[in-house]
């Protein structure tokens, strides 16, 4: 099923005649920056899920809050989907624009209002890239923990509305954990302050509630982020092994040990050989599996936690175990990992990333899935996976000029997040659901759980006018695109165990 | 094995009485230990004790994650996380033998750790919920990162029940710490707080940090070596752990005194001017414990200049023991509960009048 909105199905929004609307915000903000011409419109069509491409009824690029405040009490009262944007670097179309929507773009809010040391906390703008925060508190030894791989682009406001992870959420949290208060305008254009300078606000957790939420339940306009001491050092072992089993059973032993890495990743063979193509980072290419254990903090913890790690893999069976030498050679492991898509992306003309999470154990049983669903629809399929926390990112190897390979990629990719979803597990990790996992929703959750959603929607957006269509289906497209076979007693992977 | 036989699933049960209240219109109040009563206000309604339904459901030790039933007794999970060498980082209080897991996440209270590690909130990954149109539900799960749909699980903790009914929590736990050790330094609270934001910055042990009124009290936690060289780099003399749990629980002597207790939350660099009383500093500066019999207004004036605000522990000393909210949100938040407790059969009052 086509994912572009279809009134049909996602509800029916109002028409809006553009130069009406051009002409009432030109009028109630008359500084504001407003694309309408289709030329200056086509950067915003899409974002980083470039598959799909809508051009917005028009673009707004304010710079103050009280601008924001306009547009959204102009948009409400004419009853206008409004569609925020941050950097555009969403994987799951959660910043598509609607054709009768405003798409609201926070970009130029881009400044860090306050760093304050001795707080230990960044006031900031919501379109400041994720990794000016760290640089900006760099000279203080401070840093901002979660680091999503498009860290160097993507915005905080964007991080906000995705919660978005990166390589050290198991020792250091998510972006819900590291975000302590966000200004917000409701649709109606009211502010509000969620969270607090301290650690904890009276009322409902509306900060958690917030994070995560895609942009459908409010804008924001200011993020106060935590940040952390940096760790003194940071050392890296790379673990081979001849079986992706004895990798997965290495993590497991890991943790039981009683150690949280910094960052636990693996990668499957495929992965490997495309990292080492492209990075030469040193991966050895005959091996089935590597992990790649990160180990941080103070220097004498460090040094014991390494000759535990490696005692763990050594029993668990790796063929090989190196411990990089230097910076320069930690640096070098970690550029194959945080390469590894555009290194798929040298080995075929397209690649689609999924980002399933599952209870780490059944990780043997989810991949041999995979491999089974990727002969079956005869796609190649890379693993990179971010061990510690279970979140994989399967990537799908295809071509989108042979004709319905696009649509075969993604029926893969879906039937890869109901094996984790039947695992126990979720379709979305850290990329969010946007309009790219709207079906799969419907597999993870039944009809009471949506309409639960739907009701906390309608508790801050009562006309549902923030990013419509994105990350709760509506009933009807649930019931239509077939995913309720799972409630007509045909379960997909009727052999695995419920949870 | 006695533990066990006693674990039962009555989520029917309870899912039968919250819908016979939705069916006669009658507001419940739901119980679990009954050991947190004196936190929010009094609410009306039939009594929901929810102790039957205990038990835990998963605990895999190397997935670093639990699944518990919100009438297990707290102190059975815990002792099952101990067993395993793990624990429930935000070190909850208890404040009662009889605490269970449900009522814990409800009240969202977290203990000393909580500035290093986070707050019950933080390890929450997902629940079970009988929701107010006698629904029972599923949000989140017993993953790390799950971002399909809203976090509601998240939402529920420190919601005082007002919400629905919580029948299953998943949480995130922690391997204990290799080494552990509590120091005493001589010093005043001043100084204290000079050298809570001189250490904040830099990559330290510290897992806990109160000023008692007398001394500055720490605790150190990680591996044997950085806990070690810290002791010898900070000084002063070895304690007993024993504090910890004594501040946790509120049993120091400072509690003992006779004014109203004040739960006081600022920022962490901040110098509250909190009106006369005596006072507590715990979490590293963030929080303030505040024995006093000025009013409420004038500790809440201050908390709020100081980032943050303060919540009356003591029952019949203010009308409103939680901060109130601005009117908008208090507007946002009779919206949300009006959408998913239509009725208003939840704990009504609980948290704030008419909520």
């Amino acid at each position: 099923m086509n994912i572009l909105y279809d009134e049909e199905i996602d509800g029916a929004l109002s028409k809006v005649d553009r130069a009406d609307l051009f002409a009432e915000l030109r009028q109630a903000v008359p500084d504001l920056l407003i694309l309408h011409r289709e030329e200056d419109l086509h950067p915003y069509e899409c974002d980083g899920l470039a598959a799909y491409r809508t051009m917005p009824l028009l673009a707004v690029l304010p710079e103050r809050v009280e601008q924001v405040e306009a547009i959204l009490r102009i948009c409400h009262a004419r009853r206008v989907p409004v569609v925020a944007r941050g950097a555009g670097t969403g994987l799951s179309g959660g910043a598509l624009p609607l054709a009768q929507g405003v798409l609201l773009v926070m970009a130029r809010f881009n400044r860090i209002l306050e760093l304050n040391p001795k707080g230990r906390f960044a006031r900031v703008q919501p379109g400041v890239r994720n990794l000016a925060i760290s640089q900006a508190a760099a000279p203080y030894e401070l840093y901002y923990a979660p680091d999503p791989s498009s860290q160097i682009a993507c915005s905080i406001g964007g991080n906000v509305a995705e919660n978005a992870g990166g390589v050290h959420c198991l020792k250091y949290g998510l972006t819900v954990h590291n975000v302590i208060k966000i200004e917000v305008l409701t649709m109606e254009g009211e502010r509000l302050t969620l969270g607090a300078d301290a650690l904890d606000a009276p009322g409902f957790d509306l900060l958690a509630l917030f994070t995560g939420s895609e942009g459908m339940l409010g804008i924001v306009t200011e993020v106060t982020v935590k940040l952390l001491p940096k760790p003194r050092v940071a050392r890296v072992l790379m673990a081979s092994f001849d079986s992706v089993d004895n990798a997965g059973k290495a993590v497991a032993d890991i943790i039981g040990a009683g150690i949280i890495p910094g960052g636990l990743e693996m990668m499957d063979k495929l992965a490997i050989q495309a990292a080492e193509d492209f990075i030469h980072a040193g991966y050895p290419v005959d091996a089935e599996a590597i992990l790649l254990c990160e180990l941080d903090g103070v220097e004498l913890d460090v040094a014991e936690d390494i000759e535990r790690v490696r005692a763990v893999l050594d029993k668990a069976g790796a063929t090989a175990v190196s411990l990089a030498r230097d910076e320069a050679e930690r640096v070098r492991f970690w550029a194959g990992r945080k390469n590894a898509f555009p290194a798929v992306g040298r080995m075929s003309p397209d690649y689609y990333c999924m980002d399933g999470t599952i209870p780490r154990r059944h990780l043997p049983k989810v991949l041999r899935g995979t491999a089974e669903l990727s002969e079956q629809y005869g796609l190649r399929v890379a693993n990179v996976f971010h061990a510690g926390d279970g979140n994989m990112h399967p990537l799908i190897l295809f071509d989108a000029n042979r004709p319905g390979e696009l649509e075969k990629a993604e029926e893969l990719g879906g039937k890869i997040l109901e094996l984790c979803v039947a695992v126990g597990g979720t379709i979305t990790g850290e990329h969010g659901v946007g309009r790219e996992k709207i079906n799969q929703m419907c597999v993870q959750f039944n009809v009471d759980e949506i309409g639960f959603f739907h009701a906390v929607k309608a508790a801050l957006d009562e006309h549902g006018l923030l990013n419509p269509g994105k990350n709760i289906p509506t009933l009807r497209r649930c019931a239509e695109n077939g995913a309720m076979r799972v409630h007509q007693g045909e379960l997909p992977f009727p052999e695995l165990e419920r949870f | 094995m006695t533990m066990e036989a006693r674990d039962a699933d009555c989520s029917e049960a309870l899912l039968a009485q919250v819908c016979a209240a939705l069916a006669t219109n009658t507001p419940v109040q739901i119980q679990g230990g009954n050991t947190k009563s004196f936190y929010g206000r009094v609410s009306a309604g039939t009594l929901l004790d929810t102790r039957r339904h205990r038990g835990i459901v998963s605990y895999d030790p190397t997935e670093l994650v639990v699944t518990a039933r919100a009438g297990t007794p707290l102190a059975e999970l815990e002792a099952v996380l101990e067993q395993a060498g793990q624990m429930l980082a935000f070190e909850p209080p208890h404040f009662g033998a009889g605490a269970t897991v449900g009522g814990m996440v409800a009240a969202g209270l977290s203990g000393p750790r909580r500035p290093w590690v986070g707050a019950v909130r933080d390890f929450v990954l997902g629940c079970r919920l009988i929701t107010g149109n006698g629904k029972h539900l599923r949000f989140g799960g017993e993953v790390m990162k799950n971002v399909a749909g809203y976090d509601v699980s998240r939402l529920m903790a420190g919601s005082l029940g007002c919400l629905g009914l919580l029948t299953e929590i998943s949480f995130k736990v922690l391997p204990k710490p290799r080494s552990s050790l509590t120091l005493r330094l001589d010093m005043d609270a001043n100084t204290a707080l000079l050298r809570f934001a001189d250490w904040g910055q830099q990559p330290l042990p510290i897992t806990a940090a109160c000023h008692d009124g007398e001394a500055l009290m720490l605790r150190l936690e990680g591996g044997e070596g950085s806990v070690k060289a810290a002791r010898e780099s900070l000084g002063g003399e070895e304690a007993s752990p024993a504090f910890w749990t004594a501040l946790r629980e509120q049993q120091l002597s400072f509690f003992t005194d006779s004014a109203p207790l004040w739960r006081v939350s600022v920022a962490n660099d901040s110098r509250p001017a909190l009106p006369d009383g005596t006072q507590l500093i715990d979490w590293g500066g963030a929080l303030r414990w505040l024995k006093t019999h000025a009013d409420a207004a004038a500790v809440r004036g201050a908390a709020v200049a100081a980032g943050g605000h303060a919540s009356c522990l003591t029952p019949g000393a203010c009308d409103s023991p939680l901060h109130p909210l601005p009117e908008v949100l208090m507007r946002y938040h009779r919206q949300l509960k009006a959408q998913l407790d239509p009725q208003g059969i939840f704990n009504p009052g609980r948290m704030y009048a008419g909520l």
